[in-house]
């Protein structure tokens, strides 16, 4: 590779790949040389399980500029997403009844 | 013979390195020969349609031309989608150089026992395959001139060695052994102009035989075709290089 950018992440989940879903294990991040889209240098992500095929996989390639925006969106979900979490689990509700006292 | 020359193509086993078989495509020119030989060293995005093709290419100028799949390890064989397969090599921070370097080895002695070849080897990589080709150069004595397309990650700092790359290829430069052709974009990052001054001067340094091209209005991967990277008329150009080079060195 020539440009040595990657990030490697577990990954539990599921993804499609044709007809069918197949599990995860793992998330590849990189900045590389586009191998579809047509543009220069992409983000790229992939989504694997490393004990399949190498077919196994869910891959995209993104701009920078919405690599950015999907960042942003992935972090406001996670935040709602935590925030949501935490009520259930009754912490969110613990926190009010303390910031009302 | 017609201006444009015939061939056979097909599918190879070689023993690649630590004898572990490998395919290869093989693209033999019609004719009695003797040919001179090409191999070449595939790019990041594997052993991909654009390699076969021009393998056939080579070929079609009158080489015996070979191209070993060096992910074959990586995916089920060669019946692995090579996009799949390149996908998962990434994740894997690439193949080690030494495996690089046997499997091609096996490639070259499978070059060298045809009958219909004319006793001379040429090498050429693109991207990841450039410097892969220019760390062969350096390291095996058995072929007769380099070609190394912008060869990304020849200069590299200490941090970026690992196993799998523990030496940096411009630290080999006092071991090339054959003539070098450099074909690079100046818009390229990786290598960026700077490296390629860093490389030049290194080749310089130890008196090698080499020159370089490089050329504006391009960066990385520009004899790429299938990609918005392909800029005709630096390509045509950096082709006629290639030819004359070959010409010049691979001739018997």
């Amino acid at each position: 590779m020539c440009t040595s950018i990657i990030e490697i992440a577990r990954a539990e989940g599921m993804a499609k790949r044709g007809d069918q879903w197949f599990p995860l294990s793992r998330s590849v991040v990189a900045y590389d040389h586009a191998r579809h889209a047509p543009l220069g240098d992409v983000i790229t992500l992939d989504f694997y399980n490393t004990d399949l095929d190498a077919g196994a996989r869910a891959a995209i390639e993104l701009t920078l500029e919405t690599a950015k925006e999907l960042r942003a969106a992935l972090d406001r979900a996670i935040a709602a997403a935590e925030f949501e979490e935490a009520e259930v689990r009754g912490k969110g509700a613990v926190l009010s009844f303390v910031r009302a006292a | 013979m017609s201006f444009y020359r015939g061939m056979t193509c097909e599918n190879v086993t070689i023993k690649g390195d630590k004898g572990t078989p490998i395919t290869a495509y093989v693209a033999r020119p019609s004719g009695p020969g003797p040919f001179p030989g090409v191999v070449l060293i595939h790019h990041l995005p594997g052993w991909s349609e654009l390699y076969i093709e021009t393998t056939r290419r080579f070929a079609h100028h009158g080489y015996l031309a070979i191209c070993a799949n060096l992910y074959e390890r990586e995916g089920g064989g060669s019946d692995g989608n090579p996009d799949d397969v390149a996908a998962k090599v990434r994740a894997e921070g690439g193949i080690a150089d030494s495996q690089m370097v046997g499997d091609t080895a096996a490639a070259v002695a499978w070059m060298r026992a045809q009958p219909d070849h004319n006793g001379k080897v040429g090498l050429i990589g693109s991207c990841s395959g450039g410097r892969h080709a220019f760390i062969y150069a350096c390291q095996r004595k058995d072929i007769d001139a380099c070609v190394e397309q912008w060869g990304g990650r020849v200069v590299m700092a200490k941090e970026e060695l690992n196993p799998k790359t523990p030496v940096a290829p411009i630290d080999m430069t006092k071991d090339l052994g054959c003539p070098l052709l450099g074909l690079f974009g100046n818009d390229d990052r990786a290598p960026s102009p700077e490296q390629v001054n860093q490389h030049e001067a290194e080749l310089k340094k130890h008196g090698k035989n080499y020159e370089f091209h490089r050329y504006d209005g391009a960066g990385h991967g520009f004899f790429y075709w299938h990609r918005p990277l392909y800029r005709p008329e630096q390509a045509m150009d950096g082709w006629d290089k290639i030819w004359a080079f070959y010409g010049k060195h691979l001739a018997k």
